[in-house]
């Protein structure tokens, strides 16, 4: 009887001080589920679902705190992925509040720029190169369409212009054609 | 004897060779005009190197390549450039990429032309001329052949003269007129990697070029084989299965499993640069369908459709479009302005009577003919499922993209649908969203490092200012502790350095305020010398009673 109890106090002790063991040693360092959100959208930095940009927004999703609509350059596309991702239901777009738009960067009519700088402390991805007194200019390849540094330009010399589809960006369609009816 | 191995299913569709495979070839005159597009080849576009106004000659480079994966473009002919813009391109979206007009001079001037000396060369110095020699592989698909050859050990070299496709007739034409030259090409090739063993490979449909090759390859030890006639035979990946009866593997490329494969037409191409000192200048194509005078002809890359069609004595009525390649993988394209590009093996003149509508398509019957017929071994019915329903990661998962679209499938389907139109879109879909996950990805990262910058940025001016701080102070101590009178005499007796430091400052700044002169003070009225007097009298008030201020907030 007593050598029964020892036996399983024994083994519940080795087996505690193993789980307490592997919890420090294989800890997780923050939260991965906030890693796989933020790999699903779409990093624009723009801060229109109302965080200060998507690592936060995906840490609020993460917390329960955010809905997963909220994210306009993702898409209906990236709410669905987002709806995957959480195994929740899809939801679309709220009414009166920011919907998805084409594609485009910043450009700055350098005619206008009086090099002040103000665009490039607000650019989230310093895809702006100019310095003070000097003329800016958009590195375009590297903007993804925030529009955040249009609000600070008190010239109003930044304006958003849509990516034109070319040859090397243009996507096969979805087959459209007629079908028979059968009788 | 060799022993001849398959390839899964693969569809006998009409030939139509005849039509266009006994006439002689001929060479097409200078047009009036030349369009070449800077994109000819997989890989990146290549950069202009010519502006409007420039005049080229012939051969001369007119754009270099771009990074390895790329080709240069030539001069087809001596002239003027009139631009370098967008034009429209043979492309299914139809959309105006970047291209070079040259109007032609007429004089057809050629450039410094010099052979090369490729067997005493480097081979990476060999590789590198393939490439400013614009040479890609002209099968169909125009990847790069410098990178095709870039990478040894190969154990086998197969040169393409299959020639699968209906109605397409170039490389029979070219093996029957020029196999000799083919051969030179090929030992070009064959010094680049030295093959254990060359293989030509000729469908059954053309004698008389087996016959020929046979007879140029005579005590080369270059073995050509004849092949039995099935679409895709022509396909890189089929052809090597026939002939070694390895397979490529899924996802990789021929030279994983020691296979080096080109095409006859390369080869040609590769020995009109090497031994002639001839950049891709030109390639054969084969007009026919509804046409007078079906032909190869060769023709000025850059050639407007409209002018190769005239040169067959021109289109017969009922011309609806023309497909460039053949019926099963070409482009089908209603503009005869469009440009002949490094690709363009052949124009079929299209006509309701011979490419009448594709039938209405019904549903999909799971009747797996398609499966039967597909030459990769795919599942293609499987595949039209998940494009349809946007399932594209598990279109990825039975291996769509080891797809090469040959169009075997919708040839048998019965219910007549476009299956490969599913799967290009499945695809296309899938390259969007990876560019757009790496253009996330590298946001991210920007992101990430602008975010660790300001913050380092931060802590070094906090660290800056800790450490002048600590200077002053030190300094201001043994100051004070070396030359305690004069220190005394500038700070007030309570030895408050903060205190003395903006006493020092305050001095400096009225002594400079004494030394500015006010400007534009000669020459006054006495009406503007009295207002300044009484702004001055105003101002002496304002400091008279600021003083008094800090005098009872002192005490």
């Amino acid at each position: 009887m007593l050598a029964a109890l020892y036996v399983m106090a024994g083994i519940a002790v080795a087996l505690g001080a193993m789980l307490g063991f592997s919890a420090i040693k294989f800890r997780v360092e923050g939260n991965p589920l906030v890693d796989k959100i933020d790999g699903v959208l779409p990093q624009t930095q723009c801060g229109q679902c109302g965080y200060p940009g998507c690592k936060p927004y995906a840490t609020a999703i993460a917390n329960g705190e955010a809905d997963i609509n909220r994210c306009p350059p993702g898409g209906e596309d990236g709410i669905r992925k987002l709806a995957e991702l959480l195994g929740v239901e899809f939801k679309p777009f709220g009414e009166g509040t920011a919907q998805p738009k084409p594609k485009s960067v910043a450009f700055i009519d350098e005619n206008i720029c009086i090099g002040c700088t103000l665009c490039l402390q607000a650019c989230p991805v310093d895809a702006i190169s100019g310095a003070a007194k000097q003329m800016h200019t958009i590195i375009a390849q590297e903007c993804t369409g925030c529009e955040l540094c249009i609000a600070p330009c008190p010239v109003d010399c930044i304006s958003m212009e849509p990516l034109p589809q070319t040859v090397q960006t243009w996507k096969w369609h979805y087959p459209v054609y007629s079908m028979r009816q059968a009788a | 004897m060799r022993i001849l191995h398959r390839f899964h299913g693969g569809v006998h569709p009409p030939e139509h060779k005849a039509e266009s495979s006994e006439r002689p070839s001929t060479r097409a005159p200078l047009p009036k005009l030349l369009v070449l597009p800077l994109q000819q080849h997989i890989g990146a576009k290549a950069r202009a190197l010519v502006q409007a106004g420039d005049k080229v000659l012939k051969g001369q480079i007119i754009a270099r390549a771009d990074g390895n994966v790329s080709a240069a473009i030539h001069a087809p002919t001596s002239g003027l450039v009139l631009s370098v813009g967008a034009h429209s391109v043979p492309h299914p979206s139809g959309l105006p990429d970047q291209c070079i007009t040259i109007a032609p001079d007429g004089a057809d001037t050629w450039a410094d032309r010099t052979p090369l000396l490729y067997r005493s060369m480097l081979k990476e110095e060999l590789l590198t001329k393939l490439r400013d020699g614009g040479i890609v592989g002209l099968g169909g698909a125009t990847f790069p052949t410098h990178v095709k050859f870039a990478t040894a050990p190969v154990h086998t070299l197969v040169i393409n003269g299959a020639e699968c496709e209906p109605w397409i007739t170039t490389d029979d034409r070219l093996m029957r007129e020029r196999a000799a030259e083919i051969v030179q090409g090929i030992e070009v090739l064959r010094h680049l990697v030295s093959p254990a063993e060359t293989l030509i490979g000729i469908e059954d449909n053309k004698p008389q070029a087996i016959a020929a090759m046979q007879q140029a390859c005579a005590n080369t030890g270059i073995e050509v084989i004849t092949v039995p006639t099935l679409y895709p035979t022509g396909g890189e990946k089929q052809l090597i299965r026939i002939l070694t009866g390895k397979e490529v593997p899924s996802g990789g490329r021929p030279l994983n499993i020691g296979v080096a494969c080109s095409n006859v037409a390369t080869a040609y191409a590769v020995h009109r640069l090497v031994n002639h000192g001839e950049p891709m200048l030109s390639r054969m194509v084969t007009v026919t369908g509804n046409v007078q005078k079906p032909q190869n002809i060769e023709v000025l890359l850059g050639t407007p459709i409209a002018e190769l069609v005239q040169l067959a004595d021109g289109a017969l009525p009922g011309t609806d479009g023309y497909i460039l390649g053949g019926p099963m993988m070409g482009l089908h394209v209603a503009d005869d302005q469009l440009p002949i590009v490094k690709s363009t093996n052949c124009i079929i003149v299209k006509s309701a009577h011979l490419f009448p509508p594709a039938p209405s398509a019904l549903p999909c019957i799971r009747c797996t003919r398609c499966a039967q017929a597909c030459p990769a071994d795919l599942q293609p019915q499987e595949l039209y499922w998940f494009a349809k329903a946007r399932e594209f990661g598990k279109a990825q998962e039975y291996n769509l993209f080891d797809c090469i679209e040959c169009g075997a499938c919708a040839y048998v389907c019965p219910s007549h649908i476009p299956l490969v139109q599913y799967y290009r879109f499945a695809k296309s879909e899938i390259w969007a969203r990876e560019r757009e996950k790496n253009a996330a990805d590298a946001a991210r990262q920007r992101h990430e490092f602008r975010l660790e910058r300001i913050e380092r940025d931060k802590r070094e001016k906090a660290e800056k200012l800790a450490q002048k701080e600590k200077a002053a102070l030190a300094a201001t101590q043994t100051a004070a502790a070396a030359a305690p009178a004069p220190a005394a005499s500038s700070a007030p007796p309570g030895g408050d350095v903060a205190q003395a430091m903006i006493d020092a400052a305050v001095e400096r700044a009225k002594q400079q305020a004494a030394q500015v002169k006010p400007k534009n003070t000669e020459n006054l009225t006495p009406q503007q010398q009295a207002e300044i007097a009484e702004i001055e009298a105003r101002r002496a008030h304002i400091r008279e009673m600021a003083h008094h201020e800090t005098r009872i907030s002192k005490e």
